[in-house]
């Protein structure tokens, strides 16, 4: 220990110090915990520092960019097709949800607009993707409060999706599939009835999830009442998604504006549910999963027939301007601002991505609770690593 | 009695525990085992071990081979005589509870008068094990656990003490063979075709027996102390290689061995009701061990069953089911069963 400057070490004394006096009428001394980068409960390399009271949190702190890819700064030497293949890796569990936004925003720069059949063939896509990400939140909720085998019900049911993904994409998990003015490929035969057989099985696989882990006591008291959101306090941090809406906000920017996905064409439900718990997190989600399924069902038997891909140039340049456009996805609201010179690359990319966003109330909502609360709350916020750090 | 009579005392125990290593304990715990990975592998829609001999029925060996070569780290910090004594200390009263069970009329490690009341004893050092373990870690999850996990055991050491003393009550006797033997001759209502097993006049005493089981054994929905989805691996978290199977095999172990004592006290233990078959019957020395491990078999079943379907409770919420559900309804179930035995 004699490399240690002098400013570390007045550091540590000083943090040791701040930890004895955390409780001074018991005599307790505090404790602070390093939860992560490498821990079971982070999805990835998240980093929480919580000082504890015994098993009481005193003060939590989330250390991001363990995993920071730097995808905004390399968007500029990359061409607009190229992007896809990037930003695919941003929420990994939902790849081709986060590419409709940024091709979207660089369409309304061209001023071009996908056929019909294209924005039919993406939307169905997108839900898709939301549901092969939703799926395995409900399974892995259920780790978090400590049931193992539900996930093992989640893996197995969200290879039918990412099967149907494979077939129509060529890729199961980042189908880099969206372009701009449509889409790679048109649908392969018999795809429609297979999608439809599958959406079923999803149905039934959210029967199984409510009556194995959402009607279980031992679940209910591990999340109702845990890590509460008031509705104020959750848009004053920006969250958004089935986070938001579990705290009751009545806010889907596929509903209130579709931005070029086809989500007015069918008849759907916005779930909130008033609690703002844990619980009603959990909630929201698996209605999201069953409402999603609907959608898919519903435009599967209205996809209009005609071409895939408008008239777009072979080298594509974005015409100069700055375009922002924002998706409902898997994870919450996901935004792309985009600003063109030009050129064959774009000038720069602001990527606003949700799980970064519902992170950013941890410190608040981790206050006071106790440490087996944090992987239940933790749990419930859903982030996805890659999604936090792009 | 008849078949050691002529031996000598060395020769009694050398043949008993040979016997009953071999015959017992050995094949309890590789069926036990093995119908565990299936059993488990088959719930959660997956195959399990396949390559280890036929459909995996070597993977007990094979585990055992890899975690023998791994190497054994002591963290910097450790305590080194403490952490490496407490895998030994769990596995010791592990197998001094085993003692303690009968397999059979004259298929005992120790036929004692106070049987019951010794292995309950032994069951509650590995506690200090566990203590030992989470603090010699030198690790802040390992500690979380280890004193989780001994304000867990204490207070559900009271639940299961006194779900056994209903049976005691009824038994009238702490001898674990006298608690078969009482079984075996009991009757309901006066008929004696399936003798009594106390399942049934003491099935409250099951019940509690069962849950303090599961949280004695560290198990979901119990499973706080090692909750893996925070603590990482609670007290276990800086062990490896041979150190790790040891508290692996403990775990196992412990979970079959609190099974066969429930056997022995609720289900009749080595005695099934076979007509024309009387429990001092010399053939029970040989049918015992098997009908003990089918009965060991269907309760660690039920343990391993709970265990991989329910989520875990929070540290107070157990606390406060132990103290406030589980030890009233045993007190008052042996309120009830003592009423009933001085009556009738």
């Amino acid at each position: 220990m004699t490399d240690i400057s002098d400013r570390q070490q007045l550091g540590y004394i000083a943090s040791q110090a701040a930890d004895a006096r955390l409780n001074l009428e018991l005599e307790t001394e505090g404790m602070t915990l390093n939860i992560g980068p490498q821990h079971p409960a982070t999805h990835g390399t998240l980093r929480i520092i919580a000082k504890l009271d015994g098993e009481q949190v005193i003060a939590a702190d989330p250390v991001m960019g363990y995993m920071h890819r730097g995808y905004e700064k390399l968007t500029e030497v990359r061409t607009y097709p190229q992007v896809t293949s990037l930003i695919n890796r941003i929420d990994w569990l939902g790849s081709f949800a986060n590419e409709v936004p940024f091709i979207l925003a660089a369409e309304q720069l061209m001023e071009v607009e996908a056929p019909p059949r294209a924005q039919w063939i993406r939307t169905i896509l997108f839900e898709m993707s939301r549901i092969a990400n939703v799926v395995l939140f409900l399974g892995d909720m259920a780790v978090q409060v400590g049931a193992v085998t539900p996930v093992f019900f989640a893996f197995r049911d969200r290879e039918h999706i990412l099967n149907q993904i494979e077939s129509a994409t060529g890729g199961r998990f980042h189908p880099n599939f969206d372009r701009i003015g449509g889409l790679k490929d048109d649908l392969p035969a018999g795809w429609v009835a297979e999608t439809k057989q599958v959406m079923k099985k999803m149905r039934g696989f959210c029967d199984e999830i409510e009556t194995l882990v959402m009607g279980n006591e031992i679940f209910q008291k591990r999340t109702r009442g845990i890590g509460v959101i008031p509705p104020d306090v959750g848009l004053q941090y920006g969250l958004s998604g089935a986070n938001i809406r579990g705290s009751g906000v009545d806010w889907d920017v596929r509903r209130d504006n579709p931005n070029g996905l086809v989500y007015d064409q069918v008849d759907w439900k916005v779930w909130t549910h008033p609690d703002g718990d844990s619980f009603s997190r959990f909630w929201v989600r698996l209605q999201e999963v069953r409402e999603a399924t609907k959608i898919v069902d519903q435009l599967l038997d209205t996809i209009p027939a005609g071409p895939i891909m408008a008239k777009v140039p072979r080298i594509i340049k974005v015409t100069a301007g700055e375009a922002y456009v924002e998706t409902e996805n898997p994870l919450g609201v996901m935004g792309y601002y985009v600003i063109s010179k030009g050129d064959l690359v774009p000038y720069r990319v602001k990527i606003r991505s949700a799980s970064f966003n519902n992170m950013s109330i941890t410190p608040w909502l981790l206050k006071g609770v106790y440490v087996p609360d944090i992987v239940t709350i933790l749990g419930s916020l859903y982030f996805i690593l890659g999604d936090i750090d792009r | 009695m008849s078949l050691l009579a002529e031996l000598s005392y060395w020769q009694q125990t050398s043949l008993r525990v040979v016997g009953g290593l071999a015959g017992v304990l050995l094949v309890a715990g590789t069926l036990v085992y093995l119908h565990l990975f299936k059993m488990v592998s088959f719930m959660q829609s997956r195959l399990g071990p396949m390559e280890a001999g036929p459909f995996g029925s070597l993977q007990l060996l094979a585990e055992v081979g890899k975690h023998l070569q791994k190497e054994d780290i002591f963290p910097r910090k450790a305590d080194k005589f403490v952490f490496a004594a407490a895998p030994f200390v769990i596995l010791a009263s592990t197998f001094l509870l085993v003692v303690v069970v009968p397999a059979g009329p004259d298929a005992w490690f120790i036929n004692n008068d106070v049987g019951i009341y010794l292995g309950m004893a032994v069951s509650s050092v590995s506690v200090i094990g566990i203590l030992m373990a989470g603090w010699g870690s030198a690790n802040k999850y390992s500690l979380l656990g280890g004193l989780r996990a001994t304000g867990q055991l204490i207070a559900y050491e009271l639940p299961l003490i006194l779900a056994v003393v209903g049976v005691v009550i009824q038994a009238g006797t702490m001898n674990m063979q006298g608690i078969v033997i009482a079984q075996a001759e009991g009757e309901i209502f006066g008929w004696g075709g399936i003798g009594n097993p106390y399942i049934l006049t003491q099935g409250v005493a099951f019940m509690i027996f069962m849950i303090a089981m599961q949280a004695e054994l560290t198990q979901a929905p119990f499973d706080m102390p090692i909750a893996e989805s925070e603590l990482v691996s609670g007290y276990m978290t800086e062990y490896s290689g041979m150190r790790f199977l040891l508290f692996f095999i403990g775990e196992f172990a412990t979970a079959g061995v609190f099974a066969s004592v429930a056997s022995v006290l609720f289900l009749g233990g080595w005695w099934a009701p076979i007509p024309g078959l009387e429990w001092d019957d010399n053939t029970w020395n040989l049918l015992g061990p098997i009908v003990l491990i089918t009965k060991i078999v269907i309760l660690t079943f039920i343990v391993f069953w709970v265990r991989f379907t329910f989520p875990r409770f929070r540290e107070d919420q157990l606390q406060r089911l132990a103290w406030k559900f589980l030890i009233p309804i045993a007190l008052a179930n042996i309120v009830v069963t003592a009423i009933f035995k001085v009556w009738i």
